[in-house]
């Protein structure tokens, strides 16, 4: 599959936009943090940012991109247009609780009522987002029932990344916040790296025989192309080019994703405050680079049936 | 709205004969020309003139090499939307463009409202919608539904592009729920055939399979020689005979 560039950086920025959400609320609920208005404002509104950024950049994907509204109409049978429900339902209760965070203090049951719902509306935009992948039959490294809980999990390790990068800018990290984001990182590493062994042993099902119909004569091979130049359906299907660099890009993935800012953060525990943001700092960009190494590596290594028709003998 | 009807009044659909196609791209040209003018205009095409021509096409015909050495066959495979019972290209939009007609089931993207997201073309095993780059919205077979019930056109050309063009009657246009209708008989009788039937997308167009070979490869080489008639020896055969003899000289 054609990696969509803006569908990357969506997926990777609302993601982590959504963890950081998820996490900040999560810890202001549990009490683990002070709901400080300068908190609230970095920190709840660096999530908006991300999470805004990563909804406008995925708008850049379509062809009428001033249509875009129309998305949120057919939630009952399209993954997409729920992810964009969810997405926007989210801000009710976020936006809810920035406003109670920020400016009122109050630590009553409304405020513990909006980060509940902030948190499960996040969670489920991730989830629906996976969905949107998960849901095609026609491409089977994305049918995978990982992809959409590995969404989610990456979501709560870059989250817990921006987190900790956060909380350090005001001072000390209480104690279990990094543990908790090591866990998750650890969590996400550990599922993706079961789904690049599941579709790895995958049996191939579909044959260029069974998409002509023609195996009953023996093997199926091109002899003259529809076209003599690429169609869309080549270019955003057919897509190959560094799939033969996947073992690299993978270990790429893992290694800057999800190992290094592991360890940056288990070293922060112990460095001294400027040091330890520094540490905090170089763990968010090592996995940014890694996220969107991994999400790209999710486009291209995918093949989609329809290119049985074009010479791919199995998918 | 992308929720498919129950069912359909009718099936409409292709039934596209493979032993019978000749890989003219008739089809495929007509489709064109028709429909750059029709519902989904315009069929964009960039550079076609140049070193990189490129351009929403809504059939595709494809030729296959079939089987090994002697008995392998050539195989001209048009390719276009099946107008599927239960197609995902439909349910997957998240707009509501994209939908299935509950009367006759064929399968349209509403040009007003497609916001050329691409999803439905990734959920088509068949690659049956090509996007538009220019027009910014998705395209695919219509089944002509601008010229099937044209009260304007004469009865004859009430049928898809690709039908009426087709020079060997490889194509075959009908409703396809209907046990008695045509096609249904042509599916019956040829064997008739769904493609990747296992996705569970339920094709209405079917396919009929090359008939078997009747060449050398099957039949004893017996090349017959010229018969020589029973002669009832009267004298003008006798004539016929003797000029046959001379003229074989």
């Amino acid at each position: 599959m054609h990696p969509a560039y803006s569908v990357i950086i969506f997926t990777t920025m609302s993601g982590a936009g959504f963890g950081l959400l998820a996490w900040l609320a999560a810890l202001a609920l549990l009490g683990r943090i002070e709901a400080t208005p300068a908190l609230g404002i970095a920190g709840l509104g660096l999530a908006f940012a991300l999470i805004v950024a990563g909804l406008v950049s995925s708008t850049a994907h379509l062809g009428r991109p001033e249509r875009a509204w129309r998305a949120f109409s057919q939630w009952h049978t399209s993954w997409l247009s729920r992810e964009g429900v969810l997405a926007v339902a989210t801000f009710v209760p976020a936006g809810s609780l920035a406003l109670c965070w920020t400016f009122t203090g109050a630590r009553g049951a409304f405020f513990s009522a909006a980060a509940v719902l902030a948190i499960a509306l996040a969670v489920a935009s991730v989830y629906a987002t996976g969905m949107i992948y998960q849901s095609l039959t026609t491409i089977r490294a994305w049918a995978h029932p990982l992809v959409a809980p590995i969404y989610v999990a990456v979501a709560a390790a870059t989250g817990g990344t921006l987190t900790l990068f956060v909380l350090r800018t005001f001072g000390d990290v209480p104690y279990g916040v990094a543990e908790a984001s090591i866990l998750f990182s650890l969590l996400a590493a550990i599922l993706k790296y079961a789904y690049w062994q599941g579709i790895d042993t995958e049996a191939r099902t579909h044959t260029a025989g069974d998409a002509t119909g023609l195996s009953r004569f023996g093997t199926v091979r091109v002899l003259d192309p529809p076209h003599t130049q690429a169609n869309f359906v080549m270019r955003e299907m057919g897509y190959t080019v560094a799939r033969k660099h996947a073992k690299t890009l993978r270990v790429i993935a893992l290694s800057l994703g999800f190992a290094l800012p592991t360890v940056l953060t288990a070293v922060s525990l112990a460095a001294p405050t400027p040091g330890a943001l520094l540490l905090a700092g170089l763990a968010v960009v090592s996995m940014a680079i890694g996220i969107l190494t991994e999400r790209w590596l999710f486009f291209a290594e995918a093949q989609h049936v329809v290119m049985l028709f074009y010479g791919a003998q199995r998918a | 709205m992308t929720a498919l009807p129950s069912s359909t009044g009718q099936k409409l659909g292709l039934v596209i004969d493979l032993d019978t196609c000749v890989g003219c791209q008739a089809c495929a040209t007509s489709c064109k020309e028709w429909n750059t003018g029709g519902y989904s205009a315009p069929l964009t095409d960039t550079d076609p003139y140049g070193a990189d021509p490129d351009g929403a096409w809504l059939n595709r015909v494809h030729s296959y090499d079939v089987g090994e050495g002697a008995t392998s066959r050539t195989v001209h495979f048009p390719r276009s939307c099946l107008h599927c019972e239960t197609p995902a290209c439909v349910t997957v939009c998240p707009t509501g463009a994209s939908y299935k007609r509950a009367s006759d089931g064929i399968v349209l993207v509403n040009p007003d409202t497609c916001i050329g997201c691409k999803l439905c073309s990734w959920a088509c095993p068949y690659g049956a919608r090509e996007y538009d780059y220019t027009d910014g919205i998705m395209k695919k077979c219509t089944l002509c539904v601008d010229r099937i019930y044209n009260e304007h056109l004469p009865p004859e050309d009430r049928v898809p592009a690709c039908v009426r063009a087709c020079p060997t009657g490889a194509r075959h246009f009908g409703d396809l729920g209907d046990e008695d209708s045509d096609v249904s008989r042509l599916v019956r009788e040829r064997g008739g055939y769904d493609l990747l039937p296992e996705m569970g997308y339920k094709p209405v167009n079917k396919y009929l399979p090359p008939r078997p070979r009747r060449d050398a490869t099957t039949t004893a080489c017996s090349a017959p020689g010229e018969a020589v008639a029973a002669s009832n020896g009267s004298a003008i055969e006798k004539l016929f005979a003797f000029a046959d003899k001379i003229l074989s000289r």
